[in-house]
Parts: structure tokens; sequence; C-alpha cells
């Protein structure tokens, strides 16, 4: 909306594999989000922590999508949240909970009318699309409902703007005057993607927007959220644990395990060269295409751990299939994203990627689990 | 020739102890057939008219074999598996016609009572939601031990070493501390092992898995699939795997039977299938899904949505939402599922299979 001279970006903090060369929409900044589990008996007692989110930076360009990969419970959902300003960074206190910027400004600094800006300009579509539509309201009403609320727009060019984006998503205009029940879940994804789409955003949240329907649909879902990409100029953060989806997607892939980032970089460069142990896990557990691919599984000993009081050092350490070296420094303190190739970066620790190791170390036989 | 090689199949007849003791692979499926069904029609009465949500299903399932069974959501592939196993609510629903065989007998005919001890016993089912498919109030114990002490009469100390055996053979850690667990305290992984404990505790010969891992992650999903082969080779089970994924198909099963709109539009060997489909809703479902070897280009998509089952159209079910070109008496016939190749069946129609006129003669119409 706003037409401002270039967005300042001199004082936002670097991190590893971002860059103010795209102009972001938002910057994400090391933030954590620790969330107390019990009360500490005075003195004596000891604070848990479950660390959902922990030093997590990533950058969002407009027209490209980033995807946030990972199994459940490894801080992608809370990571979104945040973004979208559902949930605020927080820690123990002594530790900093990093910022968010939006535009090039800290989102905790932004006036009334800044933040108002933000949130329209952040939208997001959900997984479910029967519990994300209100069954009571009928198809315009709920498009039009972000209109009502953020412009001035009178009943009647809302219900044509309504039109509009119905039209744009693949639907018609008179089915507005419907009730989500009378639509098939790849028809409710739809509505849900133009309410997104209502207020000219420039970024869209997608948390896992294709898991939930059909096989058939998924295509015409992820193709119709790739044009409306290419026309509007939009950034995407993509949820998914589907690899191929992300895959086909994703500009720049985000492998988070336990609430840090593991491998972040160009997803061709991923893909073509996975590193780290846990994205080759991820790989070769997902389904084959034909029948004739077959992958060797590479299982990870244990299950995930738990994100309470989490290891200080590297949080990989406890699920590799690699020796540990006891007194190895990143048993105490976080490793750092390495670059190791262009546009591609690794947490670097002697346990926790492939390099220098035949893959089929890691091939356990069927009899070997569990 | 024909003769010989006819008695040398007839010669090999194999016993359930044989089962037991050899290890079955995608390669070692016995030429037994286990369950068959036959024209298999369940309708449905709903206020919008009578639904045929199962119109004329047949296919069989040899011993040790895993036959996928895929479909959008509404294709008619759950309540194909719920009238085999005859867990239809009646009314509104009721299998009007057909047979199920399962070891030799129809299992429709038989009085309810005996099909207590059939269901669970001789044919089970894994559910896709295990939290709904366990009780919250009951412990791991209660659960498992109920379908044992039903099939295997067994009580007491007894049953309990069959409940932990039961959970040793779907590999959940510590099973005897783990028995007396409730379902909140186990974690989706585990809990859906459970359900499948359940289904596997008395050796039953034809498992039906409904969509078991859609609510997983895919690192436990691999390791369930995987959990589900290894069992299929030490029982020899018979595995009917109901997805609408292609990905689980080509991991999993040995044959494959497409279903649209309440019938099956075509049925082949999983890499002839994959390779060689001829039915256009087939080559789409398989293009339309990403890949992850390769980067792909913009994704085929098919056009349109899945029919209403209570508003399908007139013969070819499929030819609204078919690319191919074809007149509108095509479309008003009604195509029949012939063996266009030796095991490839396909429901033969000029508005969804390409290659037609190579065909054609098999059929009446055209």
């Amino acid at each position: 909306m706003t037409t401002e001279e270039k967005t300042d970006y001199s004082h936002i903090p670097p991190a590893v594999g971002c860059s103010n060369d795209g102009e972001p929409i938002i910057q994400v900044r090391n933030i954590r989000k620790w969330y107390q589990v019990n009360k500490a008996l005075p003195f004596i007692g000891k604070i848990d922590w479950l660390k959902a989110v922990d030093d997590v930076s990533f950058d969002v360009t407009p027209g490209e999508t980033i995807g946030l990969v990972g199994e459940s419970g490894c801080g992608k959902t809370t990571t979104a949240k945040m973004v979208l300003g559902l949930e605020d960074p927080s820690t123990d206190g002594e530790v900093p909970v990093g910022e968010i910027y939006f535009q090039g400004q800290d989102v905790k600094t932004l006036t009334s009318a800044g933040r108002k800006e933000m949130r329209r300009s952040v939208q997001a579509v959900f997984q479910d699309p029967w519990s994300s539509l209100n069954p009571r309201m009928r198809v315009s009403t709920i498009i039009a409902e972000p209109l009502e609320i953020n412009t001035t727009m009178t009943k009647q060019e809302r219900d044509t703007r309504a039109g509009d984006l119905l039209a744009e998503v693949g639907l018609n205009p008179y089915q507005g005057n419907l009730y989500p029940h009378e639509f098939s879940g790849g028809q409710r994804q739809r509505i849900g993607i133009a309410r997104a789409l209502a207020l000219n955003p420039k970024l869209i949240v997608l948390d896992e927007p294709v898991s939930a329907l059909d096989v058939s649909i998924r295509a015409q879902i992820m193709n119709l959220l790739v044009d409306l990409q290419e026309e509007h100029n939009l950034a995407y953060i993509l949820i998914a644990h589907n690899l191929a989806t992300v895959r086909y997607m994703c500009h720049v892939t985000a492998v988070m395990y336990l609430g840090v980032i593991q491998e972040y970089g160009n997803t061709e460069a991923i893909f073509a060269n996975p590193t780290h142990l846990y994205t080759n896990a991820l790989i070769s557990a997902a389904l084959p295409s034909h029948p004739d691919i077959k992958r060797e599984e590479i299982v990870l000993p244990g299950e995930v751990t738990s994100p309470v009081n989490p290891p200080p050092g590297d949080v990989f350490m406890s699920r590799t299939p690699l020796e540990v070296r006891k007194n190895h420094k990143y048993t105490k303190e976080r490793p750092p994203l390495i670059e190791i190739g262009k546009d591609h970066y690794v947490v670097e620790t002697p346990w926790s990627t492939v390099t220098g190791h035949d893959l089929s170390e890691f091939h356990l036989s069927v009899d070997e689990t569990m | 020739m024909v003769k010989k090689a006819a008695s040398k199949t007839t010669e090999k007849p194999t016993t359930k102890k044989s089962v037991d003791s050899d290890r079955f692979g995608p390669s070692t499926i016995r030429d037994e057939v286990i369950l068959e069904v036959k024209n298999l029609q369940t309708n449905f009465t709903t206020k919008w008219g009578t639904v045929k949500a199962c119109d004329g299903i047949s296919y069989s399932v040899k011993r040790g074999e895993t036959l996928g069974i895929v479909g959008e959501s509404g294709s008619g592939k759950s309540v194909t598996a719920l009238s085999i196993m005859r867990l239809i609510q009646s009314p509104p629903g009721e299998i009007v016609g057909g047979e199920v065989i399962l070891n030799g007998r129809d299992i429709l005919k038989i009085p309810e009572r005996q099909m207590t001890s059939v269901r669970g016993g001789e044919i089970s089912m894994i559910l896709q939601d295990p939290m709904q498919a366990l009780n919250p109030v009951f412990d791991i114990n209660d659960q498992v031990g109920e379908a044992i002490g039903i099939h295997q009469k067994l009580r007491g100390k007894k049953r309990w070493e069959k409940v932990v055996d039961a959970l040793r053979k779907v590999r959940i850690p510590a099973p005897q501390t783990r028995a007396k667990d409730y379902p909140h305290q186990l974690s989706g992984g585990m809990r859906q092992r459970v359900v499948g404990a359940i289904g596997i505790s008395s050796n039953p010969d034809v498992i039906i898995a409904d969509e078991p891992t859609t609510s997983l992650d895919v690192t436990i999903q691999a390791a369930y699939l995987r959990l589900l082969k290894q069992i299929q080779s030490e029982t020899g089970a018979a595995i009917v795997f109901i997805t609408h994924d292609f990905g689980i198909v080509a991991k999993m099963c040995d044959r494959v039977a497409v279903m649209y709109a309440g019938r099956i539009v075509e049925m082949a060997d999983v890499r002839e299938i994959f390779n060689n489909p001829l039915h256009e809703y087939t080559k789409a479902l398989i293009s339309s899904v990403p890949k992850l070897e390769e980067k792909t280009g913009r994704l085929p998509q098919i056009e349109g949505q899945p029919p209403l089952l209570y508003d399908l159209p007139q013969g070819d079910t499929f030819a609204p939402r078919s690319p191919l070109k074809f007149s509108e008496e095509d479309a008003l016939i009604r195509p029949e599922l012939v063996e266009a190749k030796p095991n490839h069946f396909v429901q033969l129609s000029r508005c969804s299979v390409k290659d037609f006129d190579k065909y054609k003669d098999m059929v009446s119409y055209g």
C-alpha cells in the first residue's frame, strides 16, 4: 500500500544464509519460543523449559517460497505462528528472544498503523479446510470479512471483490451465495486461498495446505498457488512434511529438528547434495514415485527427543548413529550453520553430517530396527 | 503343454503349517486365493436417492499378496472393505448383491453369530485413526486382550502372555510396561502399532488396512509400512491396502485396483500400472504427484471434482473429467471391465482409454 522510499536494511543483524538483496518482507533473526512447563519451588526448584523454537533465522523474499520441513514437534508451526503474530517470541529472560522485522522494521517497535499494515500483508491458509471456514457464513461473507474490517469498501464493493476473488481461484462468482458445506475439500481450500488474497497480501503462510486433500486435487491447489505467486509476486512460507511437495514448491528450504534449523539453503542445492544425516533420513523415508525405485532406509536410533530441556549442545546428538565424543565442544555449545556450497548451509559436527561417510553405513537391515 | 502346466500348479498344495515357517516377500506369493470378492454391491438410501457406493466390485487376493485399492475419498474403497467385514450399518446401508468368499465359503451368507469369530479371527481390519480406534478409558492390555479373549478363548495369565506377544510382534519396546499404559500415554506411531497388534493378534488370513498411515509423520510411516511387510512375511497373511497415495502403492503393493465412483476402473500388477497405465484416471493420478527424485516442471492436473455419488453422470462416470476427445453418445455407454492384456483389467470406454480402438473387439459397444 505504501509507496515509501527504499527500505533501509542496514540495521538488521546479519544471519547465516541471509542477505538483503531481494528486499525481504519478513526477516526473522535468532527468534526463540520457550514455554515454561512447570513451576519451580522457591530456591531449590528448577524450571523446565520446552524449547519449541530455539535460535531460528531466515528471510522471506517476494516471489519466493521458503519451506519449513521436519517431523511433528520440530517447531515449524510455532515459527510460522510467530511470523503471523499469533505467538510472541519468548525465553527465560536471560537469553535474548530474537527479532522479527517487517520491511526492515522491528515488529515490536511498529506503530499501530504499521502493525495494521503488517496484519494486512501477512495472511494464512490452514491445513484443514473443514475446520477453517465458519459453517454459518456464506462464502462471499467469509471472503469479504477481512475487507469489512480493514477497508472502507461498501457492501456492494465487497461483494464484487469477493466474486472477483472466487473467479481468481477458479470458482464461479455465483458460488459466493453458498455455504461451506456445499463444497468439496479442494473447493474449500480454494475459498481459504481467496480469503487470504482479499487484502492483497505480500506474504501467505501455508500450513500444510494440501495434506488434507485428495491426491487428484493436490496438483490443482499446488498449481493454483504457484500461479498466484507469479501473478502477484507473493512470498510464501510453506510448512510441510512431504518432501516432494517441498521440492516442487519451494525455492528455499529449511530442515528443522527440535526447534533448530539443521540444513538451510536453495532447495535444489539441498536435494542435489543432502548433507545433514537428518535430511538424509527424511529423504530415505519418503515414498517412492515408482515401484522400481528402492530407497535404502536410514533409520535414526530412538524416537524424537523431548524438546523439554534439550541438550545445551547440538540437539541432534541424541539421535545420531555416529559416535559422539564426550568432550567435544559442540556437546556443550550450539554448533553454527556452515556454508558448504553455494546457497547451502548445514550444521556441521563430527556426528551430524554424512560428509566423509558412505551412505550405506547408515542403512539398517530390516530386522535390526527396534 | 498347457495341461502339464495346469497339473503342476494343482500339485503344489499349500498347508497352513508350511506357511508359518516360510519367508514371504513380494516374490513368494502363494498361488492360493484366500479372499475372493465377486460382484459386490452395496447401496445406501439417502434423502437424495439411492447411492451405489460399491457398484459391482470383484477382486481376489492370494496368500502373502498385497493388493492396493486406490481412489479418492468417496470412491467407495472403504465401503467395499466394510462390506467385506459386514460392518455396514443397516439402514441406511445394505449389501444388495455379490459374494465374499473367504477360505472357501461365502461369508455374506453365514449367520451373524459365526461372523463374530470370522471378523478379527480370519479377517481383520486396521483403521485409519488410532485415536478413534482405541478406547481412551481402557488400557492397552484390555483392548488387545479383548480380541484374544474372543478368538482364542484365553483368560488370565495366558491371555496376558499373548497380549505381550502381540505387542512384541509389532515392535513396541518394553511391551510388559506398555501393556499397562492407556492410549493417551503413547505417541501416534505407537498407538497405530497397538491398533496393528489388535489386528494381527489372532493371526488372520487377511488384513484390511484402511489408510493406516495418513495421520503419521513420514519417518513413522516408513517404519510402520516396513512393519506390516515384516508381519506379512512372518504370517503369510494377505493384505488389502486401502490408500489414496500412489507412493504407498509403489512401496507396498504387488497388485493395484484403481477405484472411481464405486467401480474398479483399472486393475493390474503394480509395475504394469506404473509403466503402462491404460485408463486416463490412473495416468493422471500417477503423474499429478510431485516427484522427490527430480525437479519436475508444472504438474499435470486432473480437472474438475470427484463426482457426487447420488448424482453420477450416466454411462462412463469419468467422462466429464477426461482430457480425451469423444462424442456425447460415447459418454452415455456404460463401460465394462475387460482383461485388455493378460492380468491387466481396464474399464474400457472411448472416453477414458486412449487406445480404445486397439481393444474394442473385446466389448460389444464402440
